[in-house]
């Protein structure tokens, strides 16, 4: 039976420290370019900063990680690529992202409604001696294409190799978890398949305070946060324009 | 008259230049450091490709065996053939590992799984390799100048190519062969990243 692999995020749990941003870096090859900047810089999965709009003492903040939502319908980057260099696997749900086939139009990245996607400005350059860190599961990139999250999809990869060399006709449950998820101290970030019902993430999406973000767009994304906090629930529709700012990268 | 012939040869000699001259200008030629003969191994030691070319414990697949796999036999000449004693004199007793050249390596965007491939699918390793395994001499190692990739990935003549494209047809037709829902219809359902990485 097809998968189709979700992620559970709890913000009430999520402490913003910046570990799952690391790992995923570390784990996919992303280089720290010397002219990276917040605009610039390439991180598939980035923790913002939200807040209530009030002053003190009514302030409160929470941090909220974002990654590619992995929309499974009418997928707007797949939609808009010229190129075919965006997928749905069918087998999996994942939204794979092709650099060899893509152009650099970054068109996907105007029509991504998360801003989830990257645009390599310069090739990747690592610092003598950190280019034996390299994963091998995953090829670097190049400059002028456009890379996002594939949720560790080397993992996969690893995890299917080692069911076919054990003679087993499936990966276990839990066998195959992206980096970011391994490695929250906080453990707010849950991943399995949403179509297996004894899975975790297919039981939290039911749960009271489960959200997506920018759900009304009918793009049915694959992550689901998690608040008890209304004004943190709110965040999931797109801000007011002229409204004030309260997002911070 | 005169000049029409001089352009039509002119345009013969370019067209055939480009077509015989041209794949080879492309390809770098380089021996492999032992001429290494797989029908003798197959035929005299009775030896098949997984006794060699094995699977580490893992399931990942180990590649061109390294120096201690041919010393295990070949410590002392087994023959008397010149190029055993050589390959044992210049390789085995100092302990120095051959630089074999691999026919087969696919670019560092691929991601191929030998195991998935030859023990759940049961592909024998003549389907992408071709013939190796009976043949005497190993062939010169080619090297696209531009890419520095292996011609064997773009098929020598006679040989399966290894390119994207036949991996695709291989999985298509497997793919219409199976039932739905069964390993071979799954191998051709699928997206980029299944054997990209």
């Amino acid at each position: 039976m097809n998968k189709r692999y979700g992620m559970s995020i709890d913000i009430d749990k999520c402490t913003g420290c910046g570990a799952c941003m690391v790992a995923c870096a570390v784990e996919n090859n992303v280089p720290a370019l010397p002219g990276a900047n917040d605009r610039r810089g390439i991180t598939w999965m980035r923790v913002y900063r939200v807040d209530n709009g009030e002053e003190y003492p009514d302030r409160r903040s929470a941090f909220v990680p974002m990654l590619c939502q992995q929309c499974g319908v009418e997928t707007p980057c797949a939609h808009v690529c010229p190129q075919q260099a965006v997928d749905v696997d069918p087998a999996t749900g994942i939204v794979g992202q092709m650099p060899e086939r893509c152009l650099g139009c970054r068109y996907c990245m105007a029509a991504c409604p998360y801003h989830a996607r990257y645009f390599n400005w310069w090739d990747p350059q690592w610092p003598a001696g950190m280019e034996k860190t390299l994963n091998p599961d995953v090829a670097p990139r190049m400059r002028g294409v456009v890379e996002k999250c594939n949720f560790c999809h080397g993992r996969y990869h690893r995890a299917k190799e080692r069911a076919a060399a054990a003679g087993e006709k499936d990966i276990r449950p839990g066998e195959y978890i992206p980096a970011c998820v391994e490695a929250c101290p906080a453990g707010a970030i849950r991943f399995g398949d949403l179509n297996d019902p004894s899975s975790e993430v297919a039981a939290a999406r039911h749960e009271a305070g489960s959200f997506r973000l920018l759900e009304k767009l009918g793009t049915d994304p694959k992550i689901y946060y998690h608040s008890t906090r209304d004004w943190v629930r709110q965040i999931a529709f797109a801000p007011k324009p002229g409204g004030k700012e309260n997002l911070h990268g | 008259m005169r000049r029409n012939i001089f352009i039509a040869v002119g345009l013969l000699a370019g067209l055939g230049a480009g077509w015989a001259g041209f794949p080879r200008a492309i390809y770098s030629r380089r021996p492999q450091p032992v001429d290494f003969s797989h029908k003798v191994h197959a035929d005299k030691a009775g030896a098949k490709c997984e006794d060699c070319h094995g699977f580490r414990e893992d399931g990942s697949f180990a590649g061109i065996p390294t120096l201690d796999k041919c010393a295990s036999c070949h410590a002392a000449p087994m023959g008397s053939t010149a190029t055993e004693k050589s390959f044992i004199d210049t390789y085995v007793t100092p302990g120095r590992e051959p630089q074999w050249l691999s026919y087969a390596r696919q670019p560092e965007n691929v991601y191929f799984s030998h195991i998935t491939h030859v023990k759940r699918a049961q592909l024998k390793c003549a389907q992408c390799h071709g013939d190796e395994g009976s043949a005497d001499h190993l062939r010169p190692f080619e090297q696209d100048r531009v890419s520095g990739y292996s011609r064997d990935i773009w098929g020598a003549p006679g040989r399966p190519g290894m390119k994207m494209d036949d991996c695709v047809n291989c999985h298509r037709q497997s793919a219409a062969k199976g039932a739905a829902g069964t390993l071979s219809a799954q191998a051709g359902e699928r997206g980029c990243l299944d054997c990209h990485k």
